[in-house]
């Protein structure tokens, strides 16, 4: 009888693995869940870009809910995501800050933001990445959305579309404005 | 002939770099032997399967450059390790750390050898009474 | 056309596969037998068939017909031919047809070669591996069709992707996959004999060649994309645990375990039931690793565009494959008789522990391998396995194996002479000692592993040459005697005798070049001079050079030891013009004690001068010839008498079943 059971062990064992390889299929093993949710912003202070005035820190993030955002002229991705950027900032949804990430040279982020325009109410630049490895950023563009006491709710990978906006940014965003 | 040389020769005990650049070197040895040590064990979130020690993204520097300002700071090895740690989570160490959610990993292969174990013990006991039998098979044949 | 044509007889194929895996069988429960003889017939036909795909699409990519989807996409007129070729299958629908073509192969040369194969057995097999055929070949056919056209056809491909332009990658799937896919073979023996319900002598020594063919193979595939790394990722690492490498490295340590039980099931009629669930495991690791570079759920640097609609095939073709085969195992395994028994010490006992070694290594790596995975589904966070936790689990268990590989061939069958065999080993177990002790006085006494490494290495090279010459009487009988002993030995204990050392040597190998590798950063202006492992490296310049499809930057070193050596490397940086990829080609010298391997980099702004890294990896030589040694020895133990003569009469008294000789 033991017997029996053992050798119907490897079936059982292989059903098992199965399950796991079919739950596994839809997910991305790649995307890091953020480990700052629900905390609060971490320190970091980043000066302003060529021509502008003001830089970014965790000191600018209270009293208003708002999105951060990760950017390049680099990245591909993020040149898709802008005209909706542009949009938020026209209808004035949501602040939104910049943090200009990884540029060659200090002019590249002011000209990419001159000729396609600038969505950003304030913006950081970061050319050692201090400030997204503050956020624990993998890759561009990336953005978080912080309540109005500093404390980081959600982080989103890649281009905002309208889709995701309204799944899953825009709900977050009204739960939040009307605590 | 003139030395232009910033130059490190290290004999390593375990892996092998080749990422990192002359300039990131610090100058202090016993320092730089301790960032790399680091380096080692951190995982790059870009390029997931190497160390930031070896991979070639740019964010892999950033956080080597990081990694040396912080022990430069007299941060202490844990110290920095906390740190990223803090900001990417526990998949950037490229040694689980031995705690609830690691803990079958870890163990895993200790408990699939004590199984293997007490199966062979088992097997090996199936077998020592048939032994017996050829033994005494043996014995009666001779007489 | 020609396309279209291979398209067609691709078609044809999915229905041979399907005739050649029902008739026959039915023919058998009927005992028909012309019914039974359709299907070597029709497994060399389902061959032929796609041979002739492979063929179409090779040409596709010969001509560069970019009207083909998979051309454009994996082909660039600028390629050179050799890289044309081999384009077929570095990308995942010609990989796949590489599959199929040889999956089916297999089943042809069962067809031609499976003379002594009792008639039943061999219509089951070739049942079987047309089963799988049927799989595969509406997986391609359904999801990753490499015949798809587009109109108009681009002027030019877009696959030029520098890394794979190189002979070693060229050639290492391949050679993979006659591995992987060889141990399809040893899976269908297995099922078909489940289906038989019977496992004998004859049986293992039927299956025995194709594992060792299998295995062989997959050695070479492994280390040669090993050595592939080595020259090509700049900086001579050559095993980093990837998922992927993982995958392959999974099947070869199951076919590792099923190679030495069959040895057992052969000689001693035992472990049958263990030599069966082997061979399903070893096959089932084959399509898992098929399955995790191809489905996405796992991250690799080495995986091919991940679809999840592949994934979900592939894994349903796992499934129902390997759960066919494990519920078939449950149903008929209880029955298989064993009948050998034995002294836990004993050559039996010693095989039994190589193989339980081997599995707790295989089941270690599994685990870490898919631990991300089972994290990651049961919202446990995410955790990430790497090289550190797979080293430290399977290094400990290999030090036992080693020891044991040394003593194990010493033992008799049934019961070992514990004393007698101690005796002789008490020597080679000194000189071992020894060498370890030297290693760590004289060379490093930082870590106690390097030198423990390198006295296995000693003991197993030294136990294995004292086994041989035992086995020859050496000193014991007249020199005459024993040379003419020597040419009589059966090849398969040749085989034995250089696998075991190979492994020996690549120990030294890997040992050395883990622990003792010597590394120098630095900018260099020409005419600077480095000294690296007491070789003298002088830049003499740095020079821009035109290549086939690329631009590089040439380092000139000249290297310098004492009066006598007097060598030039020239490492390159290649910029690719499509795909703006650039590749390091690192220079490398191999001597016998190691490699000297440099690399030049990129211009430093401020000295003007250039980054070099020099390194000097010691022994790494002995892995890749201590490697090839094992693969040597699977060759000839190919060639032993007893796979063409077929399998012998057994004697009486014990054993259920008695055996067909021809």
């Amino acid at each position: 009888m033991m017997k029996r059971l053992a050798y119907f062990l490897p079936l059982v064992l292989l059903a098992i693995l199965a399950a796991y390889f079919s739950a596994g299929l839809g997910r991305d093993p790649q995307t890091l869940d953020s480990v700052l949710i629900n905390k609060k912003v971490p320190e970091f202070s980043l000066p302003p870009i060529r021509g502008f005035n003001a830089g970014l820190s965790n000191n600018d993030f209270l009293n208003k809910v708002v999105l951060v955002n990760i950017f390049g002229s680099w990245c591909v991705s993020c040149r898709i995501e802008h005209p909706f950027l542009m949009e938020l900032k026209k209808k004035g949804v949501i602040p939104i800050y910049g943090i200009n990430w990884r540029e060659q040279n200090q002019d590249d982020g002011p000209r990419w933001l001159k000729k396609f325009g600038n969505p950003y109410s304030l913006i950081g630049d970061d050319p050692k990445s201090r400030g997204a490895i503050a956020f624990g950023v993998t890759g561009a563009p990336e953005t978080f959305l912080v309540d109005q006491r500093g404390i980081v709710r959600l982080k989103h990978m890649g281009p905002i579309t309208q889709q995701n906006w309204n799944d899953t940014l825009k709900p977050a965003i009204d739960k939040l404005r009307n605590r | 002939m003139k030395f232009l040389i910033l130059s490190i020769t290290l004999l390593l005990s375990s892996n092998f770099v080749h990422a990192v650049d002359p300039g990131e070197i610090l100058k202090d040895s016993s320092l730089e032997i301790r960032a790399r040590a680091i380096s080692k064990d951190l995982r790059c979130v870009v390029c997931q399967n190497q160390s930031i020690d070896d991979s070639d993204a740019e964010l892999a520097r950033d956080l080597r450059i990081l990694v040396r300002d912080r022990i430069l700071e007299g941060d202490s090895d844990q110290a920095v390790i906390d740190y990223v740690v803090s900001r990417y989570g526990d998949f950037v160490l490229l040694n689980p750390p031995v705690k609830g959610v690691t803990f079958v990993l870890w163990f895993g292969p200790i408990v699939i050898t004590l199984i293997g174990f007490i199966c062979l013990i088992l097997f090996f006991r199936r077998q020592k009474p048939l032994i017996q039998d050829l033994k005494k098979n043996n014995a009666e044949v001779k007489k | 056309m020609i396309i279209e044509s291979g398209h067609f007889v691709l078609i044809l194929s999915l229905l041979m596969a399907f005739l050649q895996s029902t008739v026959p069988m039915i023919g058998v429960h009927l005992r028909n037998n012309q019914l039974m003889a359709i299907a070597a017939p029709a497994a060399i036909i389902q061959f032929v068939l796609i041979l002739g795909s492979f063929l179409a699409l090779t040409y596709a990519y010969v001509v560069s017909d970019f009207s083909v989807i998979n051309v454009t996409s994996n082909s660039h007129t600028a390629k050179p031919l050799l890289y044309k070729v081999s384009g077929v299958w570095g990308n995942h629908e010609g990989s796949m047809l590489l599959w199929a073509l040889i999956l089916s192969g297999y089943g042809a040369a069962i067809a031609l070669f499976g003379g002594n194969l009792t008639p039943t057995l061999k219509v089951r097999v070739l049942g079987v591996q047309a089963m799988l055929g049927v799989g595969i070949l509406a997986f391609i056919l359904f999801t990753s069709n490499p015949f798809l056209r587009v109109f108009p056809a681009p002027e030019n491909g877009s696959g030029l992707n520098p890394l794979l332009q190189d002979p070693g990658l060229a050639f290492h799937p391949p050679l993979l996959y006659l591995g992987y896919v060889g141990l399809s073979l040893t899976f269908s023996f297995a099922v078909a004999a489940l289906i038989e319900g019977r496992v004998d002598a004859a049986w293992a020594r039927w299956v025995r060649p194709w594992t060792l063919a299998a295995w062989g193979f997959l050695t070479g595939g492994i280390v040669l994309g090993s050595w592939w790394a080595y020259y090509e990722l700049g900086w001579g690492g050559w095993w980093f645990w990837d998922p992927v490498e993982n995958a392959s490295f999974m099947p070869w340590l199951a076919a590792t375990a099923l190679l030495h039980s069959s040895i057992v099931s052969e000689k001693r009629d035992s472990l049958k039931s263990w030599t069966i669930f082997l061979a399903i495991v070893a096959f089932g690791l084959s399509l898992l690793g098929t399955f995790l570079v191809r489905s996405g759920v796992i991250t690799s640097v080495h995986a091919f565009a991940s679809d999840p609609t592949r994934g979900v095939f592939i894994l349903l073709l796992l499934v129902v494959t390997i759960g066919g085969a494990f519920l078939l195992f449950a149903w008929r395994g209880p029955s298989l008789k064993t009948d050998g028994i034995f002294h836990p010490v004993s050559r039996e006992g010693g095989l039994i522990l190589n193989n339980f070694i081997l599995t707790i290594a295989a089941a270690s790596i599994l685990l870490g391998t898919l631990y991300p995975l089972f994290v990651d589904v049961l919202e446990l966070g995410k955790v990430s396995v790497g090289a550190p936790y797979f080293e430290s689990v399977f290094v400990p268990m290999m030090i036992p194996m080693i020891v044991v590989m040394g003593i194990a061939p010493f033992l008799r069958w049934k019961r070992g002479d514990f004393n007698k065999t101690t005796n002789k080993l008490k020597v080679v177990g000194v000189i071992s000692l020894i060498g370890g002790c030297f290693v760590w006085l004289i060379v490093d006494r930082s870590s106690a592993l390097s030198s423990l490494g390198i006295a296995l290495s000693i003991w197993l090279f030294s136990a294995t040459f004292v086994e041989l010459t035992s086995r020859i009487k050496l000193f014991q009988v007249p020199l005459k005697d024993s040379m003419r002993s020597i040419i009589r030995q059966p090849r398969a204990s040749w085989g034995m005798t250089f696998a075991h050392m190979g492994l020996a040597i690549a120990v030294a190998g890997i040992t050395a070049s883990s622990t003792w590798k010597v590394e120098s950063i630095q900018v260099m202006k020409f005419g600077d001079q480095v000294k690296v492992a007491g070789y003298t490296y002088t830049l003499k310049e740095v020079r821009k050079v035109q290549g086939p499809n690329y631009i590089a930057t040439r380092g000139i070193f000249s290297v310098k030891k004492g009066d006598n050596f007097n060598v030039t490397l020239k490492p390159e940086k290649r910029e690719y013009q499509t795909r703006t990829m650039v590749t390091t080609e690192a220079a490398i010298y191999s001597t016998f004690f190691g490699d000297l391997y440099a690399v030049v980099g990129d211009r430093d702004e401020n000295s003007g001068g250039y980054i070099t890294r020099i390194y000097f990896n010691p022994l790494v030589p002995w892995m890749w010839a201590g490697a090839i040694l094992m693969v040597l020895g699977a060759a000839i133990s190919l060639t032993d008498r007893r796979h063409r003569v077929g399998a012998p009469a057994r004697s009486a008294n014990i054993g259920t079943s008695q055996v067909i000789a021809k």
